[in-house]
């Protein structure tokens, strides 16, 4: 007999989600997480004293207790979570902001629909009609033929301008793709953000893991931390366990893998996925259904979207700067560009978070101001090599202009390796270029702390830093080893909701529902 | 297992997948999935609850019969008859 009914590659949404529904019915379940934190994308970190999260701007699927039939009610009856545990408070408002014109948008879509209206008279019926088109299409449907969402999007919408503020947000929060989106992609990021909208628990993603953790203990499945699986053994075509680093062998009858697509293929050598998926992704055979991107015919994998974060720690709530919105998607130019930038970061576009504008029923401990750009992996990667923490006291600095005694004091260490530099570079930019949208927070900046897309490859093994993995997406789970079904990101649900549920119900799909021994 | 058995322990596994559902007044004559927000996943759960409490084995094809509480008791009777109700 296998040691384990499932192995599950991953403590992020999806593996934890995945863990709880298998231990909940007594299958024997072992979680193997490479870092020593579970979370994944989204986990949590401390740094000089402050807990921040790693990804957490806001979680999409807003569904207030009771709502039936949404993402989050599903997710919710399936892990057995009651609405108020999540302790979810929703955003005020957000805005969709490019030269000249603001599109604000809060959980109620009808405000969303009047900006429209207030902005674009001339779009307002085509914008109905995009959203009814969006509201009849079922996105779980696996078997509907894939198409790129843009050409649906212009048969109602005639002004590209705000086709790009429709695009901007959806495609931030969760598009694998340049340019583009696959229409049900697009369909899930509309209905996730425009209908059902923001909201967070007080405590960040932390109260969210917490959940999970203990949920998947007391029904009796296992964790292991610092454990990470180095090889997914095949017996022929068959998965039948993994390899982990430290050269232990771990036998299952399934495999589930939230490593990522390319990363999985990897994990199998040269006997499983590997030349069928980092080879040959044309191929129909290799895997039962990728979604095919039309745009530029196949994309490279892996996936060309990484980001850079930086987060600063504000002397005052951001709302006594005039600071209002929770989260705003901005773009400088009159077009948004949504691609892998030629240089290390395109800070002419991205989105601004402000958690404590969250309707929080106490004071946040942080006063936070966080900026997502798009980044080049590529370029980080080949930046100075010379260790990946800054030695002890020194790090970013905040901008110039936010300068005070202590800080410049810390700054003299500052070492000048071309990753710190760059990092410094960049933070000081990415503040800059936001200050069309918001006030000057600069000189309110106590603490500065960034990541880059080398950050999220290092914790969390995705190639090329890829926040929404590969742009081929493997809707059904199911890989050309038997045994062995992707979870999370490449299965094709992203963001703490989609993740959670793409583990769900690939633990249903391939581990409970199949065919079930006879009753006792 | 008596027939207010077999419905209390219907109503206890819906009242644990769905701890923000009303439970006291469930009809009995209407379906489930009328009354409430259940959906194909939760009566998966249902069923293997029942395989899990009970060790009553309910395959695919007879799903249909679990649409309402009383048709639940009249297709779970035999099955669950010497069963004793789990909490
Ligand atoms: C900066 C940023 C901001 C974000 N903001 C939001 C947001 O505001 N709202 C939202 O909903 N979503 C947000 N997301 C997206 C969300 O975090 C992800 O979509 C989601 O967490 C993905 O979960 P997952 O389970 O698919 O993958 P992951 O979280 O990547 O989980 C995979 C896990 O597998 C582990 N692993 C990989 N390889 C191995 C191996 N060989 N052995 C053992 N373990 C391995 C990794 O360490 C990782 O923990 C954000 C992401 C980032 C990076």
């Amino acid at each position: 007999m296998a040691d384990y009914d499932a192995i599950i590659i991953g403590a992020g949404m999806s593996g934890l989600a995945a863990g709880i529904r298998l231990a909940m019915f007594d299958k024997r379940v072992v979680v193997l997480e490479r870092h020593y934190v579970w979370g994944g994308l989204n986990s949590f970190y401390r740094f000089k004293g402050h807990q921040f999260d790693v990804g957490l701007h806001a979680m999409t699927n807003y569904a207030p207790r009771g709502a039936k039939g949404l993402p989050l009610s599903r997710l919710l009856k399936q892990l057995r979570i009651r609405h108020d545990e999540l302790d979810l408070y929703e955003q005020g408002f957000s805005a969709v902001s490019f030269p000249g014109v603001k599109l604000r948008f809060s959980n109620d879509f009808e405000l969303l629909r009047g900006e429209v209206a207030r902005a674009f008279p001339r779009q307002v019926d085509g914008f109905d009609a995009l959203s009814r088109e969006v509201r009849e299409f079922n996105e779980l449907d696996l078997d509907a033929p894939q198409q790129d969402a843009r050409p649906v999007v212009r048969r109602h919408i005639t002004d590209p301008v705000l086709e790009d503020m429709i695009f901007c947000p959806l495609m931030y929060y969760g598009s694998a793709r340049e340019h583009d989106m696959d229409w049900d992609q697009f369909v899930v990021m509309f209905k996730s953000i425009f209908f059902e909208g923001f909201s967070r628990p007080q405590q960040g993603v932390r109260h969210i893991l917490k959940l999970l953790i203990d949920r998947y203990r007391k029904a009796g499945g296992e964790l292991r931390l610092k454990t990470g699986v180095s090889r997914i053994l095949t017996d022929g075509n068959r998965a039948t366990g993994v390899e982990l680093d430290n050269g232990e062998t771990l036998t299952a009858e399934t495999v589930l893998s939230s490593a990522g697509l390319m990363e999985t293929g990897k994990l199998c050598g040269s006997a499983g996925l590997r030349p069928a998926i980092a080879g040959d992704l044309g191929s129909p055979a290799v895997v039962d259904k990728m979604s095919t991107t039309s745009a530029g015919g196949t994309p490279a994998l892996p996936g060309k979207l990484s980001f850079t974060e930086t987060i600063s720690v504000l002397d005052r709530p951001a709302k006594n700067l005039g600071i209002e919105e929770t989260i705003i998607f901005f773009s400088n130019t009159e077009r948004f560009q949504y691609a892998q930038p030629a240089d290390d970061v395109d800070t002419s576009s991205g989105v601004i978070c402000m958690p404590g504008n969250f309707k929080l029923p106490a004071e946040p401990n942080d006063h936070l101001v966080r900026i997502t750009n798009i980044a080049n992996y590529d370029r980080w990667a080949a930046l100075g090599n010379a260790g990946f923490q800054p030695a002890s006291g020194a790090g970013l600095r905040p901008a110039p202009q936010a300068l005070d005694e202590t800080s410049a004091a810390n700054a003299g260490g500052t070492p000048a390796l071309p990753y710190y530099t760059a990092k410094q570079h960049w933070y000081e930019r990415s503040c800059a270029d936001v200050l069309g949208h918001i006030a000057d927070f600069r000189p309110h900046v106590t603490l500065v702390d960034m990541f880059t897309p080398r950050t999220i490859r290092h914790y969390t093994g995705h190639e090329g830093g890829a926040v929404y993995g590969s742009p081929q997406k493997l809707r059904t789970g199911k890989t050309d080893v038997e045994g062995l079904y992707i979870i999370g990101t490449d299965q094709g649900f992203l963001g703490i909701i989609g993740a959670a549920l793409s583990g769900i119900s690939m633990a249903n799909r391939w581990v409970l529902q199949k065919a079930p021994e006879p009753a006792a | 297992m008596t027939d207010d058995n077999i419905k209390q322990a219907i109503i206890g596994i819906i009242a644990d997948i769905a701890p923000d559902e009303d439970t006291s007044n469930i009809d009995p004559a209407v379906r489930l999935r009328d009354q409430m927000d259940l959906d194909s996943m939760d009566f998966l759960d249902i069923v293997m609850e029942l395989r899990k409490r009970y060790g009553v084995h309910v395959p695919d094809t007879d799903y249909q019969h679990l649409a309402t509480l009383d048709s639940c008791v009249e297709y779970l009777r035999d099955k669950m008859a010497g069963k004793q109700l789990v909490s």
